[in-house]
């Protein structure tokens, strides 16, 4: 079980997270939560606990996400939606700078926009850490994306650990949940049983430990702290998928012309919605505009992705022209050749590339297969006189 | 256990990350102030600086991300002289919209420069050995400032071997530098084309046949191979064919770039990014990747 230091834990009564939401917002951040859209559960500005989607759950499978309402009262009944930090961290669409020109003098600029204070309520464990795998990306390489910088060093997290895993999760085998170690200012655990809807608050940073100073709370007792642990512990049990991750980058270095990659190939259909829905994905390209008059223009920096065709395109065509040459550098740059760049996986068992795969593609069925493969084959080899 | 990877290499030195903390994404102006046509779709531009205070400065093997108003930005070579702290020079083949548009600047027109960018040619570190640069088509610029670093200091070298292929002997990039080149006797200067008409009295085939005929020892040799990935492959077989060590053989590899410094992804081989940690790399380093189809 978890450890959970009693003297770090609070209980909140479950009405309190509304205020909770309204003090972050006094203290000038803008609010994401989950909230209830285009029949999905998409992060997107909460004003109040009215806004979250209290009542809801999903079903997840390959290919397949449905939500529904189940009449249960709590807030986080759902898994993961198809958005995650990455849209507000690391949006779609940004604008890199802005170019002027006159006559043949040009002038280039940052572009001036203030970085938005976001406060991230509700994060999945596994979101968490996919921000912590961005970080390392886009802050901590030899180079810094100052946008990203900005948002990051103003950023409050507040977590919410998991109690249902969904259908397509393998965090456990990721390490990332399904509740958070790190990486919050807050995390909480949503408790509704016949002690009633409370939740249970550890706090991970000086700015999580004053915002629980604004909130009504009382220390947590071993009880709680004990149903939190059972909760999560549950969780964990109930997630069905896995990859096992020992020696797996060589084993996919070694597997680089395997044939099975043209199986996964022949079935993938590159629409890019593994990548789009990826929260650790970080692949963008940029665009240049000009206005009429030719007089101004900005570059605009908007997600890309390694299985459109132009992504690797060179002068002479495209390095990876195939389809199963995308899906085998994607899925080699999330288990293997991420440790090397990034020393981490660049994966957080989500499961979201599984389920909003069209054809429901399942990355852990896949490094398995291919796992499997490269041993029989490695096995073969040994056993030759 | 790989986290140490980008501070490893004595061979790639590395440029102090607070240098480049903020607004990467931003070019600096620069005024074109000469622009020569080196063959019907190849222009070399030289450009400096708006604020000509402030020292340009780059090391041979790194690229610039060019920059043309409105239009887009491409990752080009620095093809000039080390030594020279006020002007940069790149040679650009007119193939797609950027460079299009770049090699229609005239002069006093603006680019945006970011960078320099990237890994360089280890020349300090070759030094007292013998040089062999090898070079196909458009790959002679970026190994161009080799040739202009180790010139100026020539007795700290051993032998020194240019071996140049292009397709044609009109595609050959600054006749002149290579006429000048070819008539000093502390350097062997083979070329070769693909097809000539009868007037052409050099080689003809590919450039690796030029590599028997280069005085070197390959014990004690660095080779430094840019051109097409395929001209790159071959030559590199016979390299390692006649012993030169693969710590020893360095490449420069082109892959699309978006960024110039490790952000956006586009430039990935396995493990590396062509931009940050490329685009120079001993063949040690890039075996697995190199010449793997679609990697």
């Amino acid at each position: 079980m978890r450890a959970i230091q009693e003297q770090n834990a609070f209980i909140m009564e479950a009405r309190e997270l509304n205020r909770l939401i309204e003090t972050l917002a006094e203290k000038g951040y803008e609010t994401i939560g989950p909230t209830v859209q285009q029949g999905a559960i998409l992060y997107g500005h909460v004003g109040s606990a009215g806004d979250l989607p209290a009542g809801w759950s999903d079903q997840q499978g390959p290919g397949t996400y449905r939500v529904s309402e189940n009449g249960d009262s709590s807030f986080f009944g759902y898994v993961v939606g198809p958005n995650s930090g990455k849209s507000f961290l690391h949006p779609s669409r940004e604008t890199l700078m802005q170019a002027s020109r006159k006559g043949d003098l040009l002038e280039f600029v940052d572009d001036p926009a203030p970085p938005e204070r976001y406060a991230l309520i509700g994060l999945r464990p596994c979101d968490v850490k996919a921000i912590e795998i961005q970080d390392r990306v886009l802050l901590e390489g030899l180079y810094v994306d100052r946008k990203y910088k900005e948002r990051r060093d103003l950023l409050f997290i507040v977590t919410v650990n998991c109690a249902k895993p969904g259908g397509t999760c393998f965090c456990t085998s990721m390490g990332s949940g399904p509740a958070a170690d790190s990486g919050y200012d807050l995390a909480l655990t949503e408790l509704n049983d016949d002690r009633g809807h409370r939740f249970l608050v550890e706090v991970g940073s000086d700015s999580g430990s004053e915002l629980v100073a604004a909130l009504t709370t009382k220390q947590a007792t071993a009880a709680d702290i004990d149903s939190a642990g059972r909760q999560a512990d549950d969780a964990a049990e109930a997630i069905s998928k896995s990859i096992d991750t020992t020696g797996l980058r060589e084993q996919l270095y070694d597997s680089l012309d395997s044939p099975y990659w043209e199986k996964i190939g022949a079935r993938c259909l590159a629409c890019t919605n593994c990548t789009m829905v990826c929260p650790t994905c970080f692949c963008t390209n940029v665009q240049d505009v000009s206005d009429l008059a030719g007089n101004s223009a900005e570059r605009i920096q908007i997600w890309d992705s390694c299985f459109n065709a132009e992504f690797s395109g060179l002068h002479g065509g495209s390095v990876r022209q195939s389809i199963h040459s995308r899906y085998r550098q994607w899925m080699t740059h999330k288990l293997a050749s991420w440790e090397d760049q990034f020393d981490t996986l660049g994966c957080v068992g989500c499961g979201r590339c599984i389920t909003w795969c069209p054809v429901g593609i399942d990355i852990t069925e896949e490094a398995n297969t291919i796992r499997k493969r490269a041993g029989q084959l490695a096995g073969t080899v040994e056993d030759a006189p | 256990m790989h986290g140490g990877r980008w501070q490893t290499s004595t061979v790639l030195p590395r440029v102090d990350k607070t240098e480049h903390s903020q607004a990467v994404m931003t070019p600096a102006p620069y005024r074109i102030i000469r622009r020569r046509r080196e063959t019907p779709d190849t222009w070399s531009l030289r450009v400096e600086p708006y604020d000509r205070t402030v020292p340009v400065r780059f090391r041979p093997g790194q690229f610039s991300m060019l920059y043309v108003f409105g239009v887009g930005e491409v990752p080009i070579s620095i093809s000039g002289d080390p030594a020279r702290n006020d002007y940069l020079d790149f040679t650009v083949r007119s193939v797609g919209m950027t460079t299009a548009a770049i090699c229609n600047l005239r002069n006093g027109k603006t680019v945006g420069v970011r960078g320099p960018f990237g890994s360089t040619w280890p020349i300090e570190e070759s030094k007292g050995e013998d040089i062999v640069v090898i070079a196909g088509g458009l790959g002679l610029a970026p190994v161009r400032p080799i040739l202009f670093y180790t010139l100026a200091d020539r007795s700290d070298y051993g032998s020194m071997s240019l071996l140049y292929g292009a397709r044609n002997p009109e595609d050959f990039l600054y006749p002149k530098a290579l006429e000048g080149w070819r008539g000093r006797f502390d350097m062997d200067v083979h070329v070769t084309v693909d097809h000539a008409d009868r007037n052409w009295r050099s080689n003809v085939g590919v450039v690796t046949r030029l590599i028997p005929m280069a005085n070197f020892d390959p014990e004690h040799t660095s080779v430094f191979v840019c051109g097409p990935e395929i001209m790159m492959r071959f030559t590199v077989d016979d390299l390692l064919g006649i012993g030169v060590s693969e710590e020893k053989i360095f490449i420069s590899l082109e892959r699309n770039m978006r960024c110039g410094v490790g952000l956006c992804g586009h430039c990935q081989m396995g493990p590396e990014f062509i931009c940050k940690d490329g685009p120079v790399f001993p063949l040690s380093r890039v075996k697995r990747w190199f010449g793997k189809r679609e990697v």
